[in-house]
């Protein structure tokens, strides 16, 4: 009953805008999670434009949307308060491994206070050392020693874990920055995990 | 990795039989091999067989009356069908589902029983749809996609498959469209790929090593959801009985294995 009051009002909306058959998807995911709040809804399950687009076209945007996308996705690049986007790498050492923070739900949820990572190395190679790395993106071992650490470099790197549909519209790669699940100074110390000369990255 | 598989099936000794570079499915196949047919989710079949015939519930009635799809009481093969469209309740539903509808209706269980801790390890619905599930040993993989509503959850299935939400952007194609693909260590089947579907499909639900439990395949796919960051799924939803239309079409043909053991 709670569901169909809540589903009711988007059905009728979406049969006066004829697109219901094209909707489905939409009432079923509304009706799909009766447990989850207005918040959790909001934040979890709508999409924004990037990902309704990148749904649609099942990542493989057009060009014209694809250029849409980077350009609106460079507008949204915050940097930290201190302006260095090269922080400390052994703290981005530490958040690359880290997979948990922000489950939620009756099975297995985070405290909510829990430390979000960057979980890099489930989807990329880094330092050798770790060989527990996936393989969605492709290996970042010794960036810093082909691509150094000048201000270009730095700038791009950091630019691209903030957001990295910047680059590449409808990338795999979370846009970390501008979801705010890592803050510009947890990113400024991924950079240095990449680029700094004395990172396991790039060492070894 | 190792460690943890082998502490879990009581196999610390065999442990250091293993060479040191396997990857973790070389290790759990040698595990299969070593166990024969003595994978643990055996112990759950028995289990979801004795619950379904078995008199329970406030009316005090088995289950065997119950129609999974092929006519009250056919077990053998209705998993391999599974989800379909069911009349009586003007829905598609699969092997959860339709056991719920079968308690309540049949064995006249509130829905609030039926479903309690349905995800904790040992539960009833898991023995029985281990149970069920073994019963299509044998059989291909061959999910109806005629009736108007069951053409609708398969497009709305591969359309969530798709769709991306949540603080990391995920959808299920950002793990599970491409070949020999992992997340750290662990091997991701691509749905897009039928070979990779059937290779995965047919062997839920699966003992996993990891959790000292049988997982059904909603249990698997609410995992996943989780993983995503995404709200909990309620059980039985159209969402997860969409995308289980989509894996099981795209995994048709596949011919089903009985319960696999998994990482
Ligand atoms: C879910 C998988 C995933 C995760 C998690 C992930 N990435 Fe990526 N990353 C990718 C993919 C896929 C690409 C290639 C496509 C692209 O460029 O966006 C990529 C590309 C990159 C690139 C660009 C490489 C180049 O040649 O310019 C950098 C840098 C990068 N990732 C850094 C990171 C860092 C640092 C983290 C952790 C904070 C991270 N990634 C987490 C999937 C991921
Ligand atoms: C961030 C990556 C990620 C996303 C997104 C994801 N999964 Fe998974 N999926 C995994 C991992 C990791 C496994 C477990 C592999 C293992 O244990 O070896 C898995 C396992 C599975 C399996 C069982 C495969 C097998 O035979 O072992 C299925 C089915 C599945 N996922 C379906 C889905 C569906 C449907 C979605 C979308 C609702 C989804 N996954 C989203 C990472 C993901």
């Amino acid at each position: 009953m709670k569901s169909l009051s809540r589903a009711l009002p988007l059905l009728l909306c979406l049969l006066a805008n004829g697109v219901a058959a094209a909707d489905a998807l939409e009432v079923t995911v509304r009706r799909s999670f009766p447990g989850a709040s207005d918040e959790e809804r909001r934040t979890r399950l709508d999409q924004d434009e990037v990902q309704a687009l990148c749904s649609k076209h099942r990542n493989r945007p057009p060009a014209d949307v694809a250029a849409r996308i980077v350009e609106s996705q460079l507008q949204t690049i915050r940097y930290p308060e201190d302006g260095k986007l090269l922080g400390d790498w052994r703290a981005g050492e530490k958040l690359a491994s880290i997979g948990t923070g922000g489950h939620i739900g009756r099975i297995q949820p985070d405290p909510a206070d829990r430390k979000k990572g960057g979980n890099c190395y489930a989807c990329h190679t880094l330092a050798k050392k770790e060989v527990a790395a996936g393989n969605l993106g492709p290996s970042l071992t010794g960036i810093g020693t082909v691509r150094g650490n000048g201000p270009e470099a730095v700038r791009y790197t950091y630019q691209k874990i903030f957001n990295a549909q910047a680059f590449f519209p409808c990338s795999s790669m979370p846009r970390f920055g501008h979801s705010g699940w890592l803050t510009p100074q947890e990113i400024a110390d991924a950079v240095a995990f990449l680029l700094d000369p004395e990172s396991p990255v790039n060492k070894d | 990795m190792r460690r943890i598989v082998a502490a879990a099936l009581g196999l610390g000794v065999a442990c250091g039989a293993l060479g040191g570079d396997q990857s973790a499915s070389e290790a759990i196949a040698q595990y299969r091999q070593m166990l024969e047919d003595g994978n643990p989710a055996e112990l759950m079949e028995l289990r979801g067989e004795e619950l379904w015939t078995t008199p329970r519930g406030p009316r005090n009635v088995t289950l065997e009356q119950c129609d999974l799809g092929l006519g009250p009481g056919v077990v053998e093969g209705a998993y391999a069908r599974l989800p379909r469209y069911f009349a009586d309740t003007d829905r598609v539903q699969d092997v959860e589902s339709r056991l719920l509808t079968c308690m309540t209706t049949l064995q006249g269980f509130a829905y609030e029983d039926a479903t309690r801790a349905w995800y904790k390890a040992g539960s009833d619905l898991e023995a029985l749809v281990t149970f069920i599930a073994t019963r299509s040993k044998g059989q291909p993989i061959d999910t109806p996609v005629k009736h108007a509503k069951e053409v609708e959850a398969l497009a709305v299935g591969a359309d969530f498959f798709y769709r991306r939400s949540g603080p990391l952007d995920f959808a299920c194609a950002t793990c599970h469209s491409q070949d020999d693909r992992r997340i750290r260590l662990q091997e991701l089947p691509n749905f897009e790929n039928p070979a990779s579907a059937r290779t995965s499909m047919t062997v839920w639900p699966a003992y996993r090593v990891s959790q000292s439990a049988v997982w059904t395949m909603e249990r698997r796919l609410i995992d996943c959801i989780r993983q995503m960051r995404y709200p909990e799924p309620e059980l039985g939803s159209d969402a997860i009985i969409a995308l289980q239309v989509y894996l099981q079409h795209q995994a048709r043909g596949g011919v089903m294995q009985g319960p696999g053991i998994k990482r």
